[in-house]
């Protein structure tokens, strides 16, 4: 019997949609493995972390409130990775939305109106996309790798958070504590629209979702994107700009982060403190690729990793293990998909005994 | 500034900039052979808690008894346990990267994350337990000798690292092995096609890459403070990779970048300690990633950056494609 893979004509579209499923299924089963082998309830963690949050009513808006930031900010990550420009500093991106919404309610503490969130979102966009125009402005300029340079400005970003809310930010009336003021009324968002206890962020996900889905399949702009990252001599020959979708996908990418911090910082926090980062940044790298940058699929790899969020800390007070192993199974459903590419650009094939006649065909 | 704190400040340099100098020696070898791996800060979190776990169980006084050289050798298993750990860490990315063809950068994020959970998870048990590290090397005259201690008071692991320098230097430039795998770096068909194995010599080069983070890792848990702490790295995985760059790929620069860096590490904790309050300690703190965005600028935009870099580098090699 002999076992080797085979270069398929054409990506499999089958395996495209199929493969997403059997990562987290390959995730489900080799966690459980491991879990059982460090002395804890295996299959228990596994049911708790990807079942329960869905079977429990009660946790949806839990799972609704992760999936939201997720989703935004993997939305615009897709863009990039599409064009292999490769934004990994979402977390600061995020951070800054967030810092951009707090300083203009630093400054509209005693207004009303309905025009304080739109310009606390515009203005945490804003600030998201510079952050990002930082890794933009120095790959176009000097060459420098975006991937090094937007992952260093994560550290920056924690540092700048800091510095605000122990500084210029901090709440003139709460005791020193390291923490903006709590926003007002008119700088909030409520959690309920619509009669659903679902954050905001969601239905924007979804909306937001229909339109990247346009526009990278249907738009000029999408196909540049698509064109520059699979082809990069043909991008330049047909005149796309391999600069313009830096800039571009960079800033897209980076405004979405901001968007996700600036109305989690609105809808949930309320404020800004040192425990604002929460790793959404990252955790949407996996969600983009698991959704294997589709608009669509991102959407429901968004709700995959949000449950996974939500379960985790479910089997963390029922079969009580550690607060880590979220990030084990996240890290795990990245392995997988990754690995199942394979399957979308190679067909296995088996053959039983008589090896010799079909040899040449491995080549 | 006296003498005596300008010896203590070059020793603090030395010592806190010996992990990424480390890290990157591993992954200039990695990238000369053709692959980014982005995954160090993953593969140093492993090496450090493997590192502290095995020391902290051979270092078990139980064992005093029955076989007393156990203690003195606790901190040399444990670099080696933290070798072994990034080394398994590495072969992951390996398998992913060079036998399954998947793409290097997100691979290597996904080891970030996978080993940060992963070194969480096993450091459960171990937090607020402290080890016993190395003994000096050297004889104590050296050691507290105020100017010998310039050279003689560190672990023995700062050695090692440089060490490692002269030797990948070595390798790189003056033997037929290190042609080879930069030869596989640089034209991975042209290596391929006059019967050298790229997937081969890249596993290897990944092996060691990983080998040497994990033994940075344990730099952290071992040497800087003898303590395990969740993702104490950092983030000096990632200035690892940025001074890799900063070198221009190449073993004889890697230490004055090294130092570089660690001078602005070194400045961090001096305004912790005694409060440069002229400007903000967060400041300070970012430091050493703002220096390594500006280096990656300056670097880069003389305009070698990109031709120094290996032609193949992060380009997956599949032969039939």
């Amino acid at each position: 019997m002999r076992i080797w893979l085979e270069k398929r004509q054409a990506p499999s579209n089958v395996m495209q949609a199929l493969t997403p499923v059997g990562a987290v299924l390959m995730t489900m089963i080799v966690g459980a493995l491991i879990f059982w082998a460090i002395g804890y309830d295996g299959p228990r963690a596994v049911w708790d972390i990807f079942f329960t949050p869905i079977l429990a009513s009660y946790k949806w808006p839990d799972v609704a409130t992760k999936a939201a930031p997720l989703i935004l900010i993997a939305l615009g990550l897709c863009l990039g990775n599409r064009a292999k420009i490769w934004n990994i500093g979402a977390e600061g991106q995020y951070v800054l939305g967030a810092l951009g919404g707090a300083s203009v309610a630093k400054y509209t503490q005693g207004a009303t109106g309905g025009w304080i969130v739109p310009l606390m979102i515009v203005v945490g966009m804003a600030a998201g996309a510079a952050w990002a125009g930082i890794a933009a402005f120095l790959r176009n300029r000097f060459r420098v790798n975006e991937i090094l340079s937007s992952l260093m400005l994560v550290y920056v970003a924690l540092q700048l958070l800091n510095y605000l809310v122990t500084g210029p930010l901090k709440d003139p009336n709460g005791q020193n504590f390291p923490q903006t003021a709590p926003f007002t009324a008119a700088q909030r968002l409520p959690h309920d629209w619509f009669g659903w206890p679902f954050p905001p962020g969601l239905y924007l996900a979804f909306a937001l979702a229909l339109v990247f889905w346009l526009v990278m399949a249907r738009s000029e702009y999408g196909l540049g994107i698509r064109i520059v990252g699979d082809a990069p001599r043909a991008a330049r020959y047909g005149g796309y700009s391999q600069a313009g979708a830096v800039w571009s996908t960079l800033t897209i990418s980076g405004a979405m982060a901001g968007l996700a911090g600036v109305l989690e910082a609105m809808t949930q926090s309320g404020q800004l403190n040192l425990g604002f980062p929460s790793g959404y940044g990252f955790t949407a790298i996996i969600v983009s690729f698991l959704g294997r940058l589709h608009p669509i699929g991102v959407v429901l790899a968004g709700l995959v990793l949000a449950i996974s969020y939500v379960g985790g800390q479910v089997a963390q007070t029922t079969v009580h293990v550690p607060s880590a192993t979220a990030g084990i199974f996240q890290g795990m459903m990245l392995f997988f998909i990754l690995a199942s590419d394979v399957l979308v650009r190679r067909r296995v094939r088996i053959e039983w005994g008589g090896a010799a006649k079909s040899a040449g065909s491995r080549a | 500034m006296t003498l005596d704190q300008l010896i203590l400040a070059f020793i603090t340099v030395v010592n806190i900039s010996t992990p990424i100098l480390l890290a990157a020696t591993g992954e200039l070898v990695v990238e000369k052979s053709g692959v980014l791996n982005l995954g160090v800060e993953g593969m140093m979190l492993c090496g450090a808690i493997a590192g502290f776990a095995v020391t902290f169980v051979a270092g078990d006084p139980s064992y005093a008894d029955s076989a007393p050289w156990l203690a003195a050798a606790a901190p040399w298993l444990g670099v080696a346990a933290a070798a072994l750990a990034g080394l398994l860490a590495s072969l992951l990315f390996g398998f992913m990267t060079l036998t399954l063809g998947a793409n290097q950068v997100a691979t290597g994020l996904a080891l970030v994350i996978f080993g940060t959970g992963i070194s969480s998870l096993i450091g459960t048990a171990y937090v607020g337990i402290a080890i016993q590290s190395f003994d000096s090397v050297f004889p104590d005259a050296l050691v507290n000798d105020p100017i010998g201690k310039l050279f003689f008071s560190y672990s023995p692991l700062v050695y090692f690292a440089l060490l490692m320098v002269a030797a990948v230097g070595f390798f790189l430039n003056k033997t037929r092995a290190g042609l080879v795998l930069r030869a596989v770096g640089e034209n991975d068909l042209s290596a391929h096609s006059i019967g050298y194995s790229v997937i081969g010599v890249r596993y290897l080069a990944v092996m060691f890459g990983g080998a040497m983070s994990g033994i940075a890792g344990a730099y952290f848990s071992m040497v800087i403070t003898p303590l395990w702490a969740e993702k104490m790295t950092a983030g000096r995985g990632w200035i690892a990779l940025a001074l890799v760059v900063f070198a221009g790929w190449r073993s004889g620069r890697l230490l004055g970048g090294a130092y570089f860096f660690g001078l602005f590490m070194t400045l961090e904790l001096y305004a912790k300690a005694s409060g440069f309050s002229f400007l903000p300690s967060q400041f300070w703190a970012s430091m050493p990633y703002l220096m390594a965005i500006i280096v990656l600028a300056a670097i880069s935009a003389r305009g070698r950056g990109g031709s120094e870099a290996p032609a193949c580098l992060g380009k997956p090699f599949i032969p039939d494609a």
